[in-house]
C-alpha cells in the first residue's frame, strides 16, 4: 500500500540530507532496544546457583559484588553513542540551513484554517500571482519558501522533500525545498489548528522546468470567461465573490482561495476531494457536510444557480 | 537563647507497648462522622483519597481514549464530529497528564512518605488536606465544562492564537485556563509540603544517604513543580486576561507573541513530564530490591541521576518547538541537551538490570510490572532520543511517532510502576494480599495490549500520520496499523479492568498479610498492616538504608532501633530533624482535624467560578471566605504549649484553631 | 509486644529538645521559603515575557517612552521604609519587647497602605488600561500582580498587629512574625526588581 507521507524515503535534496540521520538513529534505537531488552531477559531468566541448604527461612538476602560494572559499562557506551549522535546532528543541521545553490524562485505560503495560499513572487509586479493548495515548483531547482500564519499556527510539511516548518502569525519563517524529479508530493498541516486540521492537505507538484514555466504563464493570465457562462459568472459574483477572487472578473474576495485557475488543480477543499464535476457540485452545495466546521458557508441557492456556478468554474482552466 | 531552656522537653525513651499505643491511637485517630470526613489531616486518608480520585479520572480518560480509538479504527469514520473529537482528545490528555499522572503519585507519596521516613504525618498536614480538596474541586471544575458541552478543545498544550477568543469564542478555553491555575495551586502547596517534610521530618539518623529513592523522586519533582508551575499558571492567566479583559499578550496583530505561550507552556510542561515519572521510577528502585533479595545497585548514582535528570530537564523545553523557526545556535544547543539528558536515564536502567542480574528474582505480580516497565522505558527512551536530534525531529514531530513515544513514557514509566506499586503496597494499606495469579494475568493483558496498541503507532507515525486528526483518508496507508492499535487499546483496557476486579475481590476475601509480607527492608514494613493512625508507637532511629535487613546484610547490625525510641505522646507530637544528618532538632506539635482547609478550598472554588463568569461579587465572596479561613487557620494558639508566660499550663494542649 | 508493660528506659536519654513552632525551627518558616521561591519564579517568568515581547516589538519600546518617576520613586522609598519598620519590630520581639513589635508592625502596615494609595494614583494618572496596548498589558498585569502581593502582605501585617496587641508573641514564640516579615521583605525586593525593569532600564538607552 502506498504511503505518500512516509518519511523513510526521500525525493529531494533537503530530505536527502536528513534521511541518513533518521535511518541512523532509528537503527541505533532498534539495536539499543534489542541489547537492553536482551540483557533484561537474561538478568531475569539466567540460571542461578542452587541455594545453600539451611538458608534463612525468612528468605535469602545478600549483597553480591559487581553490579556497578553494568552501570559503568552501560552508561559509558551509551554516552559515547549519544555524543556521536549529537555531533552528527550538528553537522546535518549546518548542512540543511541553506540550499546547495541560490534559490531563484520564492513562494510565500500562508496557512489558513483550513487551506493553503501560495503567492509566487516575481521582480515584475504583473507576474505576481496567487493560487491555493497545489504548489508547482520546477524540478531539480531549490525553491525558497516564506511561511506566514494567516490566522492560527499551522505547520508546512512535505515529508518526501523536507521536514516541518511552522507558519506562525506575526512572524515569517524561511525554508527551502528541492525536488529531484518531477512528481506529485503530498503535504499536510501538522500543527493542530482546529476542527478541520485533518483535512488540510496540499500538493507540491514538481514539473520539468519548461513545463513549470508554461504553468506559470498560464497562472499569471487572468480568467477570460466567455459570454455563454455569463449567468454563472453573475451568480458566482453575488454568491461567492465576497470571499473568492477570480482575476479578470469583478469577484475579488480575499477570504477564501483564489479560484482564477481552479480547474488546473487536482483536488478541492485542501486535498479533501478529487476535482471532478460531481465533487465540485457537492462541495459548493454542501461544504459543511463535506468538511464540517470549515469557514465556507452553506449558501441556499437554486439548482439552476448551482449548475450555472459549476459550469462557470469549469471554464477556469 | 537562654530562655529556650524553659521551652524544652526531654522526651522519654520507651519500649513500644500496648498502653502507649492505645493512648496514641486516641490522640491521632481521625474523628468519626462529618468532622472527620471534611477535617481529616491524616496523610494515609488523604493519600487514599488522592489515589482513588486519580483512578476515577484515569478511568474517564481511558473511556475517552477508547471512543477516540473507535473513531480512528478505520478511515473516514463518522462516529464523532470533528469538534467532539477535539474535545475528547483534549480531555483525554488533560485527564491523564494533570488529573491522573501527578495526583496518583502524590497519593502514593502522601500515603508512603511518613511510613518510609519513620514519621507520624507529613510536616504540614493541613496544607496536605488543602491540596487534596483543591485537586478534587479543580478536577470537577474542569470536568464541569465537559458536562456543559464546552470542554477544552485545543489540546493539553492549548496553543494560541487558536485558543484566543477570536478563534475559540466559547467558554471552553476559559474553563481550561482557570482550571489549570486552580490545579496549579493544589500541586504547589502539595509540593511545598513534600519538600518541607523531606527536610524536616525524617527519622532520627536517616541522613540524606539513607533516604528511599521514592522520596528522592518525589522530592525532586516537588522542587521542580515549585519552580515551573508559575510559568504555566502565568501563561493561562495571561490568556484568561486576553480572552476576557482585552489584553494583548498573545495577539499577533498588536505585537503579542504566539511563541511566548509556547515558551511559558513548555518551560513548565517538559519538567512536568519528568515530575510525573521520577517518583514512579523511585517505586521501581525501591521495589526491585525487595523482589530481587538484594539492595539496589548504585543507590548513590541512582539518587544523583534523579536530580540530574531534573536539572538538565529545565534546559530542554524548546525541543517541543524545533519547527517554529528558531535560530540555528539555539537549535544546536537544545538538541545537544535533549540528547544528553538520556545519560541519567541510562544510569537508572542499568542499575535496575544489574539489581535483577545479581539478585534472585521472586516472580511476584509486582515484579512483573517493575521488570516490564524497564522494557517499556527503554523503548520510550530511545524514541525520545530520536526526537532530540533536530533534523530528525523536523520529520518526526507532530506525527504518531511522538504519540507512541509519549505513551511509552507515560504509561510505561507511570502506569506500570503504579500498578506494580499497588500490588506491592496493597497488603500494607489493607492488610490483605491482592490475588497473585490474577495479578500476573493482569500484567500480561496490560503488557501485550499496551504494545499491540502503541507499538504500531511508531509505524503509522513513520508513514506520516499526523497527530490530532479526527479522521484520515483510505489511500495513505495507515488503515491497517490503526485497526491494530484500536484492538490493542481495548485489550489494554480489559487488563486495567482486571486490576479493578482484583482489588474488589481481594478487599473482600484477600489472603491475610502480616506486617511484612514481602520481607522488605524499609520502615513501612516494620509497622502493622494496615498501619495504625499514629504509624509508629515509638519513633524509630535509623542506622542504615534497610533497617529491617541490616542484621542479615551486616550493614549496621542492631544499630537501628525500631522498638525502643521516643514516645512523644503529649498531644500530636512528632520529631523534627536536621536537614542533612537528621539529628533530632525539635519536637513538632502537629495539628488536629480542621475544617479550615476544606473551607479555604471552597472559597477558592468560588473565586474561580466568579472569574469564569467575570463576576466581581463572586470573586469577592470567594476571597472573603478564603481570607477568613486562612486567618482562623493561622491564628496563633500555641502559647499554651509551654512558653514562659504560660509555664503552668500543660505542654500538650490542643492548638486552638478551627 | 502487647504484653510489654510501660517501660521507661533509664540507660538511654534523648537530648532536651525545644517543643513546637519556635523561630526558625517552625515548619511554616521552611514552608514560606518555598512559597517565596515559587512566587519569585512567577515574577521571573513575567519579566521574561516582558523582555521577550519588548525585544521583538516592531517600533519604539515602551511605545510612549519610559514611565515617569515622580510618583514611583517616592513610592519605592516608602515600601523600603515599611520593610525596615517591620524588620525593627521583628528584632525587638526577639528581645521580648512586645510594644516595639506592635509599633513596627503598625508602621509597616500604614506605609503599605500609603504605597497602595500612591500606586493607585499613578495607575489612574496614566489614562490607559491594560487593554490599551501590549506595553500596558504588561505594565498593569505586572504591577497588578505585585499590588496583589502587597495587599496580601498588608493583610498579614494587619493580622500580626492584632495578634501582637493581643499578646500572642513573646521572645520565643514569634515564628509567625518571622514568617510574615520574610514575606513582606520579599514583596519589597520584588518591587525593587520591577521598578528597575520598568522605570530604570528603559532610561538607560
Amino acid at each position: 500500500m502506498s504511503a505518500p507521507l512516509n518519511y523513510l524515503t526521500s525525493h529531494g535534496a533537503r530530505a536527502d540530507m536528513i534521511l541518513p540521520l533518521t535511518r541512523g538513529v532509528l537503527i541505533i534505537s532498534i539495536i539499543v532496544i534489542l541489547i537492553v531488552c536482551g540483557l533484561l531477559a537474561a538478568a531475569i531468566f539466567r540460571r542461578r546457583p542452587v541455594e545453600a541448604p539451611g538458608a534463612d527461612p525468612r528468605g535469602l538476602l545478600f549483597r553480591p559484588r559487581g553490579g556497578l560494572t553494568f552501570v559503568y559499562v552501560g552508561v559509558g557506551i551509551s554516552t559515547l553513542v549519544l555524543v556521536a549522535t549529537t555531533i552528527r546532528t550538528m553537522k546535518t543541521l549546518a548542512d540543511v540551513v541553506s540550499p546547495p545553490r541560490e534559490a531563484k524562485l520564492t513562494i510565500e505560503v500562508t496557512g489558513h484554517q483550513w487551506w493553503w495560499e501560495a503567492r509566487y513572487f516575481s521582480e515584475k509586479p504583473a507576474e505576481i500571482f496567487t493560487t491555493a493548495n497545489e504548489i508547482h515548483i520546477p524540478a531539480g531547482e531549490p525553491v525558497r519558501f516564506k511561511l506566514i500564519g494567516g490566522d492560527v499556527i499551522h505547520s508546512f510539511w512535505v515529508p518526501a522533500l523536507a521536514g516541518k516548518t511552522d507558519t506562525i502569525p506575526g512572524q515569517t519563517n524561511i525554508t527551502w525545498l528541492q525536488a529531484e524529479r518531477p512528481g506529485v508530493y503530498r503535504g499536510q498541516c501538522t500543527e493542530y489548528c482546529g476542527k478541520q486540521h485533518a483535512n488540510m492537505a496540499f500538493f507540491v507538484v514538481a514539473d520539468e522546468p519548461a513545463r513549470f514555466e508554461e504553468w506559470r504563464q498560464k497562472q499569471i493570465a487572468p480568467a477570460a470567461p466567455s459570454a455563454d457562462v455569463a449567468q454563472g459568472l453573475s451568480a458566482f459574483q453575488t454568491r461567492c465573490g465576497a470571499c473568492h477572487t477570480v482575476r479578470g472578473t469583478p469577484a475579488g474576495g480575499k477570504v477564501g482561495p483564489d479560484l482564477t485557475h481552479v480547474m488546473s488543480r487536482g483536488t478541492i477543499a485542501a486535498g479533501t476531494l478529487p476535482n471532478t464535476p460531481g465533487h465540485l457540485t457537492g462541495w459548493i452545495a454542501n461544504p459543511q457536510g463535506v468538511k464540517p466546521g470549515n469557514h465556507m458557508p452553506q449558501i441556499d441557492m437554486s439548482g439552476a444557480d448551482l449548475n450555472a456556478i459549476r459550469t462557470f468554474l469549469q471554464t477556469l482552466g | 537563647m537562654a530562655r529556650h531552656t524553659q521551652l524544652t522537653q526531654t522526651p522519654a525513651i520507651v519500649t513500644a507497648n500496648a498502653e502507649l499505643a492505645e493512648r496514641l491511637h486516641k490522640v491521632w485517630e481521625t474523628e468519626p462522622g462529618i468532622k472527620g470526613f471534611l477535617g481529616t489531616v491524616d496523610h494515609k486518608e488523604i493519600g487514599i483519597r488522592y489515589i482513588v480520585t486519580s483512578f476515577i479520572f484515569l478511568l474517564i480518560g481511558g473511556v475517552e481514549a477508547l471512543i477516540l480509538r473507535v473513531q480512528l479504527a478505520q478511515p473516514d469514520l463518522h462516529v464523532l464530529s470533528p469538534e467532539q473529537y477535539n474535545q475528547l482528545f483534549t480531555m483525554h490528555g488533560v485527564s491523564m497528564i494533570f488529573l491522573y499522572a501527578m495526583p496518583v503519585l502524590t497519593g502514593f507519596s502522601n500515603y508512603l512518605w511518613p511510613l518510609l521516613l519513620g514519621a507520624r504525618d507529613t510536616a504540614l498536614p493541613r496544607v496536605n488536606a488543602l491540596s487534596y480538596w483543591l485537586y478534587l474541586f479543580s478536577g470537577l471544575f474542569i470536568y464541569a465544562s465537559f458536562f456543559m458541552g464546552h470542554a477544552p478543545n485545543d489540546g493539553w498544550f492549548n496553543y494560541v492564537p487558536y485558543a484566543n477568543r477570536q478563534y475559540n469564542p466559547g467558554p471552553n478555553i476559559d474553563f481550561y485556563s482557570l482550571g489549570m491555575i486552580f490545579l496549579g495551586i493544589s500541586t504547589t502547596v502539595s509540593s511545598a509540603n513534600f519538600v518541607v517534610t523531606a527536610m524536616r521530618t525524617r527519622a532520627a539518623g536517616m541522613s540524606i544517604n539513607r533516604i528511599p529513592i521514592l522520596v528522592w523522586g518525589t522530592l525532586t519533582s516537588s522542587v521542580a513543580n515549585l519552580i515551573v508551575i508559575p510559568a504555566v499558571s502565568l501563561a493561562f492567566f495571561l490568556l484568561y486576561l486576553d480572552r476576557n479583559y482585552g489584553t494583548k499578550f498573545f495577539q499577533p496583530q498588536s505585537g503579542g507573541q504566539p511563541l511566548l505561550w509556547q515558551h511559558l507552556f513548555w518551560i513548565f510542561a517538559h519538567p512536568w513530564v519528568y515530575a510525573i515519572v521520577l517518583p514512579a521510577m523511585g517505586m521501581v528502585s525501591d521495589g526491585l530490591p525487595i523482589f530481587c533479595r538484594r539492595p539496589l545497585v548504585g543507590y548513590t548514582l541512582v539518587a544523583l541521576s534523579t536530580m540530574a535528570t531534573m536539572a538538565i530537564g529545565f534546559g530542554v523545553w524548546t525541543h517541543h518547538m524545533f519547527a517554529t523557526g528558531m535560530s540555528d545556535l539555539a537549535l544546536s544547543f537544545f538538541s545537544g541537551v535533549s540528547i544528553i539528558i538520556a545519560v541519567p536515564s541510562a544510569v537508572a536502567v542499568f542499575a535496575w538490570i544489574a539489581t535483577i542480574w545479581t539478585g534472585r528474582p521472586v516472580f511476584t505480580a509486582a515484579f512483573h510490572f517493575f521488570a516490564g516497565m524497564i522494557a517499556l522505558f527503554v523503548i520510550g527512551g530511545v524514541s525520545g532520543f530520536m526526537t532530540g536530534s533536530v533534523p530528525v525531529d523536523w520529520q518526526l514531530t507532530d506525527t504518531y511517532f511522538v504519540v507512541a513515544h509519549l505513551h511509552y513514557v507515560l504509561i510505561g514509566i507511570n502506569v506500570f510502576p503504579v500498578v506494580g506499586a499497588i500490588y506491592m503496597w496493597f497488603p500494607k494499606v489493607t492488610g490483605k494480599f491482592l490475588d497473585e495469579r490474577l495479578g500476573k494475568l493482569n500484567f500480561w493483558l496490560m503488557f501485550v495490549g499496551f504494545n499491540l496498541a502503541f507499538f504500531p503507532m511508531h509505524i503509522s507515525g513513520l508513514l506520516g500520520m499526523p497527530r490530532r486528526i479526527y479522521t484520515y483518508p483510505h489511500d495513505v496507508g495507515w488503515s491497517a496499523w490503526n485497526l491494530i492499535t484500536s484492538i490493542g487499546a481495548f485489550l489494554f483496557a480489559i487488563g486495567v479492568l482486571l486490576l479493578f476486579h482484583n482489588i474488589a475481590v481481594s478487599l473482600r476475601r484477600g489472603k491475610h498479610a502480616g506486617a511484612n509480607p514481602w520481607d522488605g527492608g524499609t520502615l513501612e514494613w516494620a509497622i502493622p498492616s494496615p498501619p495504625p493512625p499514629y504509624n509508629f508507637v515509638v519513633l524509630p532511629t535509623v542506622a542504615s538504608r534497610h533497617p529491617l535487613w541490616e542484621d542479615r546484610l551486616d550493614d549496621a547490625p542492631g544499630r537501628s532501633r525500631l522498638d525502643t525510641g521516643l514516645a512523644l505522646d503529649k498531644g500530636r507530637q512528632m520529631l523534627g530533624t536536621s536537614v542533612v544528618d537528621a539529628e533530632p532538632a525539635v519536637i513538632l506539635q502537629m495539628p488536629f482535624d480542621s475544617y479550615a482547609p476544606f473551607t479555604l478550598a471552597v472559597g477558592t472554588t468560588i473565586i474561580f467560578v466568579g472569574m469564569l463568569y467575570r463576576s466581581w461579587p463572586g470573586m469577592a465572596a470567594g476571597a472573603i471566605i478564603t481570607g477568613i479561613a486562612l486567618l482562623l487557620w493561622l491564628w496563633p494558639g500555641r502559647l499554651r504549649e509551654g512558653s514562659p508566660e504560660a509555664a503552668n499550663e500543660p505542654p500538650f494542649a490542643e492548638p486552638d484553631h478551627v | 509486644m502487647s504484653d510489654v508493660a510501660l517501660h521507661r528506659s533509664d540507660e538511654i536519654r534523648a537530648p532536651a529538645l525545644p517543643v513546637g513552632s519556635i523561630g526558625n525551627q517552625a515548619s511554616g518558616y521552611f514552608g514560606v521559603w518555598w512559597v517565596i521561591i515559587t512566587e519569585a519564579s512567577l515574577f521571573i517568568y513575567l519579566i521574561f515575557g516582558y523582555a521577550y515581547c519588548a525585544m521583538q516589538f516592531p517600533g519604539k519600546w515602551p511605545p510612549s517612552g519610559p514611565p515617569e518617576l515622580t510618583l514611583a520613586l517616592p513610592d519605592t522609598l516608602i515600601l523600603i521604609l515599611s520593610s525596615v519598620a517591620v524588620a525593627l519590630g521583628e528584632h525587638a520581639i526577639k528581645q521580648g519587647k512586645r510594644a516595639r513589635l506592635t509599633l513596627g508592625l503598625v508602621v509597616g502596615f500604614v506605609l503599605g497602605i500609603v504605597f497602595v494609595a500612591i500606586q493607585l494614583k499613578e495607575w489612574a494618572s496614566r489614562g490607559t488600561t491594560l487593554a490599551s496596548n501590549l506595553y500596558y498589558s504588561f505594565y498593569f498585569t505586572t504591577t497588578g500582580f505585585h499590588m496583589a502581593h502587597v495587599v496580601v502582605g498588608i493583610l498579614i501585617l494587619g493580622a500580626l498587629t492584632i495578634w501582637s496587641a493581643l499578646g500572642k508573641f513573646d521572645s520565643v514564640r514569634n515564628s509567625p512574625v518571622s514568617i510574615g516579615a520574610l514575606y513582606w521583605h520579599f514583596v519589597d525586593a520584588v518591587w525593587i526588581v520591577l521598578f528597575t525593569t520598568y522605570y530604570i532600564v528603559p532610561r538607560l538607552k
